[in-house]
């Protein structure tokens, strides 16, 4: 299930979606949270709704891969739907069944919040999957430049962002290595009572913390050795560059939110 | 203990967009007593064999017999457990296996977790201890305060002291010195003859396994390419360079002087020691 | 006498927390243009003497002068530019996200302005063939691959010196021969002074000059061949003697007389030839 997840990954493709400056699909994602909560009508909605499938559908991202990715989001969306059909009580009382009482105020509610939610999740997605962690990692260094002034450590987080993306892979190697070798040594992982199996972890933990502490040490001597001293004086091989249709992106997104700000009830 | 492969197949992540085929129609057959190097590239499926010695990996076709038990792709395979007692597996960088508080403790966990009770584990920490060359003294020591050749010993010793019937080693001398490594290899081979085990050794050495192997497997992208005698397989090294594989020195050696004197020696030698002697006799008898 | 490059004088160095020296009272050069090879058992202080070049750790007692300059505290990163360092462990020292970031990172360290940073990263991964695989991220590649970026890391900041601490010793014999081709190439192209700490013999025979460490200090120098006239003093040491010399004391042993103690291979082959024809 886990290797049809499409959350947190990246999916290559030649799309204007993917050749956008990771800033400003930074920027676009961050005002699109804010602006979706200006919907609160039918042709809002679908306003919202329009936008974000035109996203997609630039992003060239194929839609049934789309689909079976956020599958199991779709659970969580439906959920919501049903919370709140559920349990608002307000407006005029649509159907009744029993203890069960259906207002039409939920149903509204309902169906624009899990709305909300979903498109919500459609576009974070969408950044995620058209945007290289690396991308990501260095649009977000130099849109929180600024902050160096207040003495926040941007730099640093920055390169421990991506020291943590270059070795997740590592260390799903070597997670797979060291569970293989206590499994020869007679841990059983995935059977036994609960007890047992919180036990076992211990065997594949310690070991892993073990070298990933050594890892680190020899990284940070690596790191060194290669002339590493902290952001000062430091330039930068990766060049984000701010193109036409970053702007152009920027322009309908504000578009967007002229029309909400004057379509909403 | 025989341990037989018939026709294996296995697939990683089978029924997924990202399904691979590691290895395909993998027939071994090693009787009680072999010493089996099994050689490759890196990629050519030599650890996907391995693991299927154990139940690490369970084949998607075909069946693999260890002793009394038998696994068989696509059924429910139950009892791995007692597969994996009587084979011991020492993976490549052993001592990353290490975790318990003491070497004692480390090298009983095995033995007690297929349930030997707690003093004969210790009994047989001892003698695995001894056996990989450590003192006692070290037995109640933290494995992580030990060099890097200690701690190797003790995840051996935790092998070991499991008392399998079968050895399986991957690469169980990498990054260690001469001596170390000699060391080991030879631990390795004198257990296998005292204790009449079956060994399969996986390395990228010629040279140990023209040593201590009387059998020798070569894969191919997950292919069995070639198998026989040591001196079945050096005899041919042509197919070997092919292969882009390395061919003992001695092997090598033997080649070059026959080529030089334009002679064959008649045999293929393995040792220095039967090289000296033949190419000695060749030189004293044999006027131009 | 060529230049000396690298030289050390009367170095001790000990770890914290370790009651003997790991280092002691060491003395040797290093020569501009050599291949240097520095072998000792694992723990004989060969790689203190690696970490102590570029300024990984300060010896207590000594200096320690890389192409003229003095090691100091404040004179490291000068050194760092100068000597780049290849170590054992191909996964804990790729830092970047792909092949082309990560032979940039040292470019970034040193501010080398990002034009310039370009051509430099384009050319040293051709260098070492490696330019196809840009994109690629680090857990798609083979040990002896990654080996070869960290030495087009290296490569990018145009080092005099360059130093292999080990780094051969985890990769299969494949892998081993490309890094060691690469290496060699490169020593010839840009007259890189090598300096290779190792325990294969076999990598040692083909250095212009070996140093044989024991127990934190210099055991014996000198080329290939005094070296291996050691013989069974090598093994003593934990160390293995190459092959062709031990094929020529079994040839000695069973009274062929050769004319020198060490032969390469081909030379024991000629050798053995020559013999043959006298008969």
């Amino acid at each position: 299930m886990m290797e049809k997840m499409i959350i947190g990954r990246y999916v290559p493709a030649e799309s204007l979606v993917h050749r956008m400056d990771p800033r400003s699909k930074l920027i676009i994602i961050f005002l699109f949270v804010c602006v979706i909560f200006l919907a609160n009508n039918f042709f809002t909605y679908a306003l919202i709704g329009i936008y974000t499938f035109l996203m997609l559908g630039l992003s060239r991202i194929p839609f049934r891969f789309l689909y079976a990715g956020l599958k199991p989001v779709l659970w969580l969306v439906l959920f919501t739907l049903l919370l709140q059909v559920f349990f608002t009580k307000e407006g005029s009382l649509l159907y009744e069944f029993g203890p069960i009482k259906i207002y039409e105020e939920g149903v509204r509610q309902g169906i624009f919040i899990s709305m909300r939610f979903f498109f919500l999740i459609l576009m974070t997605s969408l950044l995620t999957l058209t945007t290289t962690p690396i991308e990501i990692t260095d649009g977000l260094e130099t849109l929180l430049n600024p902050l160096k002034k207040v003495r926040f450590p941007v730099h640093e987080m920055a390169l421990m962002m991506s020291i943590s993306l270059r070795f997740i892979p590592t260390l799903m190697q070597e997670t797979d290595k060291i569970m293989k070798a206590q499994i020869a040594r007679g841990v059983e992982f995935s059977s036994g009572p609960v007890k047992e199996r919180i036990k076992a972890v211990i065997p594949l933990l310690i070991p892993l913390f073990v070298s990933s502490f050594k890892r680190a040490e020899e990284l940070a001597i690596a790191m060194e050795a290669r002339g590493y001293r902290g952001g000062e004086g430091r330039t930068k091989y990766r060049l984000l560059s701010w193109k036409l249709a970053d702007t152009l992106q920027l322009l309908i997104l504000a578009i967007l939110t002229i029309l909400l700000i004057l379509l909403r009830s | 203990m025989d341990i037989s492969l018939q026709s294996i197949e296995y697939r990683y992540q089978a029924n997924t967009p990202f399904e691979r085929l590691a290895i395909k129609d993998v027939s071994i057959e090693i009787p009680t007593g072999t010493y089996m190097a099994l050689i490759g590239h890196t990629g050519s499926g030599k650890s996907t064999v391995l693991q299927h010695l154990n139940a690490l990996l369970l084949p998607t076709e075909g069946t693999v017999v260890i002793g009394d038990h038998k696994v068989k792709a696509k059924q429910k395979n139950k009892n791995l457990r007692q597969i994996r007692q009587k084979v011991g597996i020492v993976f490549q960088f052993p001592e990353h296996q290490l975790f318990e508080e003491t070497v004692e403790k480390d090298i009983i966990f095995g033995p007690m977790n297929f349930g030997v009770s707690e003093a004969d584990a210790k009994e047989r920490a001892r003698l695995a201890l001894q056996q990989v060359g450590l003192s006692k003294e070290i037995l109640e020591k933290s494995p992580f305060d030990l060099s890097g050749g200690q701690m190797r010993r003790v995840a051996i010793a935790g092998v070991l002291a499991m008392e399998p019937d079968c050895l399986v080693l991957d690469e169980p001398t990498a990054g260690l010195d001469p001596r170390g490594r000699k060391e080991i290899m030879d631990m390795f081979y004198s257990l296998h003859k005292e204790r009449n085990l079956s060994t399969i050794l996986v390395t990228h050495s010629m040279e140990d396994a023209a040593k201590y192997a009387d059998q020798i497997v070569i894969m191919q992208q997950g292919h069995v390419v070639k198998q026989g005698t040591p001196i079945e397989i050096f005899s041919s090294v042509s197919e070997l360079v092919e292969m882009g594989l390395d061919v003992p020195e001695v092997v090598r050696f033997q080649r070059s002087i026959e080529e030089k004197l334009g002679v064959k020696l008649g045999a293929t030698y393995l040792s220095i020691e039967e090289l000296s002697s033949a190419v000695t006799e060749l030189l004293r008898g044999a006027p131009v | 006498m060529r230049d000396s490059i690298v030289s050390l004088k009367n170095v001790s160095f000990q770890y914290e927390n370790q009651p003997s020296y790991a280092l002691q009272d060491v003395s040797f050069d290093i020569h501009e243009g050599e291949w240097l090879a520095i072998v000792g058992h694992n723990g004989s202080g060969k790689s203190t003497t690696a970490k102590l070049l570029n300024g990984l750790q300060f010896p207590q007692n000594g200096e320690i002068i890389v192409c003229g300059i003095k090691l100091t505290e404040e004179s490291i990163w000068e050194i760092r530019k100068k000597l780049g360092m290849v170590f054992q462990n191909p996964d804990n020292q790729f830092v970047g996200t792909t092949v082309q970031d990560d032979v940039a990172f040292g470019l970034e360290n040193h501010g080398i302005p990002r034009d310039d940073m370009i051509l430099r990263v384009e050319d040293s991964l051709k260098k070492v063939k490696m330019d196809h695989f840009l994109n690629q991220e680090p857990h798609h590649l083979s040990g002896g691959q990654k080996q070869r970026v960290a030495i087009a890391g290296v490569l990018a900041l145009r080092p005099s010196i360059i130093i292999l601490d080990e780094a051969t010793s985890m990769l299969d014999p494949k892998g081993r021969g490309e890094v060691l081709e690469t290496v060699r190439t490169l020593k010839e192209e840009k007259s890189l002074t090598v300096i290779s700490i190792t325990h294969d013999l076999e990598e040692a025979a083909k250095a212009d000059r070996i140093i044989v460490m024991n127990q934190g200090k210099v055991y014996r120098e000198g080329s290939p061949e005094e070296i291996f006239s050691m013989d069974d003093e090598l093994i003593h040491l934990g160390l293995d003697i190459p092959f062709s010399i031990k094929m020529s004391n079994a040839f000695r042993e069973k009274g062929i007389d050769l004319s020198k103690h060490y032969l390469s291979e081909e030379e024991l082959v000629n050798e053995l030839w020559t013999f043959r024809s006298k008969v």
